[in-house]
């Protein structure tokens, strides 16, 4: 579980984190959804510990980030898993190379066992047989699904996912969102999935904190956000005629 | 951001790198890789331009020194001379400056604008000590040999030179070669380049990793590293001029 609480962060004058706090689950594929620039990276960023809060504090289960020395914060590190949003995978690099490198720098492997485990994580994204290839010659759907593999390689306590699904079609969207769910509830994670693409927010979002100017506008789940009464979520959520018409049918149909 | 705060930071990034590497086999892998792309991708440059100047400097001083009253031999010397004490270090870093720093800071910098720096940090690698410190210690390892290797091309390329125009004889510029040779020079020469390779590492190194924004911005990094990397050379050439040879 992750623990948040009371997340402050400035940039100069700039607040951009107003008190922020929310639990994420284990298991539970947890979304972080908002408008651009009302917060969300930042927000995983300083969960992530790439930025620094003034106040608040982050608990992976139990161990208070701030109050980790430097080795306790790099072992939490070896912890975590996270997609970025365009991938991030090292180009100098083949894609064997770029999710056998956790596990040369972490784990005390032979070569003949990280590479069994980079054959099993690239079969686990349905991307056998690509070890040799370099990022560049891969498509965007499958660097995600390379840097997916990357992430989970180490066998991961928390995943996190800035925008999955930015700049993919709608088909490789929904296969990054079944691989982001399949993996928190095989491996048995905490995930948080930082997005503004509502196709993933209704189909996989078990648990959603909504952010607006910084602030938690509302927290629920992709049930809850059909029947919620939030303006602020309801204006950010059905601003399409599209989704509109989908709660009014939810609506019809629960009547 | 004023000068003083870019020392700051530049001095800050500087203790980072020097930390011990998380891996030592993943950090001798890498620093294999940094020789191959800044030592040994800069020979072939290094090579072909210093063997005509040291042509062009021959040619130069013969055709300067045309006079009954100054020996031919002092071609040879003039030549030797200004390929170890100024080609050969300051002019062949100046040269690297422009072809690895540019490098350097461009790569850096679309690492960080990919977010490839924020995995490494996420991973738990300390990404400064992962990526500069074996680019600092390939350029520290392999410009000397670089140098060295630039200063006998020169004085060949002089040689050459003086055989195909016929502006002086083999004989006169070797006995040039030979006159009043200081081994001192050589170990001069040596320093300055030792102190230069920091610089051309480090300096593009930050300019690269802390770039903010996009293509444009590396862009830019990779001229400012360019730019200030030749500065700082040009001014520790003449600091370190004064103080080992002055």
């Amino acid at each position: 579980m992750i623990e948040v609480t009371n997340l402050n962060k400035s940039f100069g004058d700039a607040h951009i984190l107003k008190g922020v706090s929310a639990v994420f689950e284990k298991g539970k594929v947890n979304m972080v959804i908002g408008q651009s620039g009302s917060g969300k990276t930042v927000f995983l960023k300083c969960m992530l510990g790439l930025h620094t809060p003034e106040i608040g504090d982050i608990s992976f289960d139990g161990r208070v980030y701030s109050q980790l020395n430097i080795d306790q914060k790099r072992l939490l590190r070896t912890e975590i898993g996270m997609l970025f949003q365009g991938g991030a995978l090292f180009d100098s690099l083949t894609v064997e190379e770029n999710i056998m490198f956790p596990l040369k720098m972490f784990a005390n492997q032979n070569k003949k066992e990280m590479l069994h485990r980079v054959n099993f994580v690239l079969e686990r994204v349905n991307l056998p047989g690509l070890n040799k290839k370099f990022p560049a010659q891969l498509s965007g759907g499958m660097q995600k699904r390379v840097a997916i593999a990357r992430a989970i390689v180490m066998n991961p306590k928390y995943l996190f996912c800035d925008e999955p699904n930015s700049g993919l079609d709608p088909q490789t969207a929904t296969v990054i969102d079944n691989l982001i769910q399949e993996i928190t509830a095989e491996y048995n994670i905490v995930t948080v999935v930082n997005s503004h693409d509502m196709n993933s927010v209704m189909e996989i979002g078990e648990k959603i904190v909504f952010l607006k100017d910084g602030e938690k506008a509302w927290e629920g789940s992709n049930k809850d956000i059909f029947i919620t009464d939030n303006e602020v979520v309801v204006n950010f959520v059905y601003s399409s005629n599209l989704f509109k018409k989908v709660r009014e049918s939810y609506f019809k149909e629960s009547k | 951001m004023n000068y003083l705060e870019h020392i700051g930071k530049y001095f800050m990034m500087l203790r980072e790198v020097f930390k011990r590497p998380q891996k030592w086999k993943i950090f001798r892998e890498t620093l294999f890789r940094e020789i191959e792309d800044l030592g040994l991708k800069s020979l072939g440059i290094i090579m072909f331009i210093s063997f005509f100047i040291g042509g062009v400097v021959a040619i130069q001083t013969a055709l300067n020194v045309d006079s009954p009253f100054i020996p031919k031999y002092l071609i040879g010397f003039a030549t030797k001379r200004t390929m170890i004490l100024e080609f050969g270090p300051t002019f062949t870093s100046i040269i690297l400056a422009g072809k690895v720093g540019s490098y350097i800071a461009s790569s850096m910098g679309t690492m960080r604008v990919t977010e490839q720096i924020d995995a490494l940090e996420v991973m738990g690698i300390n990404s400064l000590s992962y990526l500069v410190l074996p680019k600092l210690i390939a350029t520290l390892l392999f410009y000397p040999f670089l140098v060295l290797i630039a200063m006998l091309l020169g004085i060949i390329g002089g040689w050459v030179a003086g055989n195909l125009t016929g502006l002086f004889y083999t004989v006169d510029y070797i006995n040039g070669i030979q006159l009043d040779f200081n081994p001192y020079y050589i170990k001069y020469a040596l320093i300055k380049t030792v102190i230069f390779a920091f610089v051309i590492a480090t300096i593009p190194a930050y300019h690269g990793y802390y770039v903010k924004g996009g293509s444009l911005e590396v862009g830019r990094a990779s001229t400012q590293a360019v730019v200030w990397t030749s500065v700082v050379i040009i001014l520790l050439n003449y600091f370190l001029t004064q103080m080992l040879l002055g």
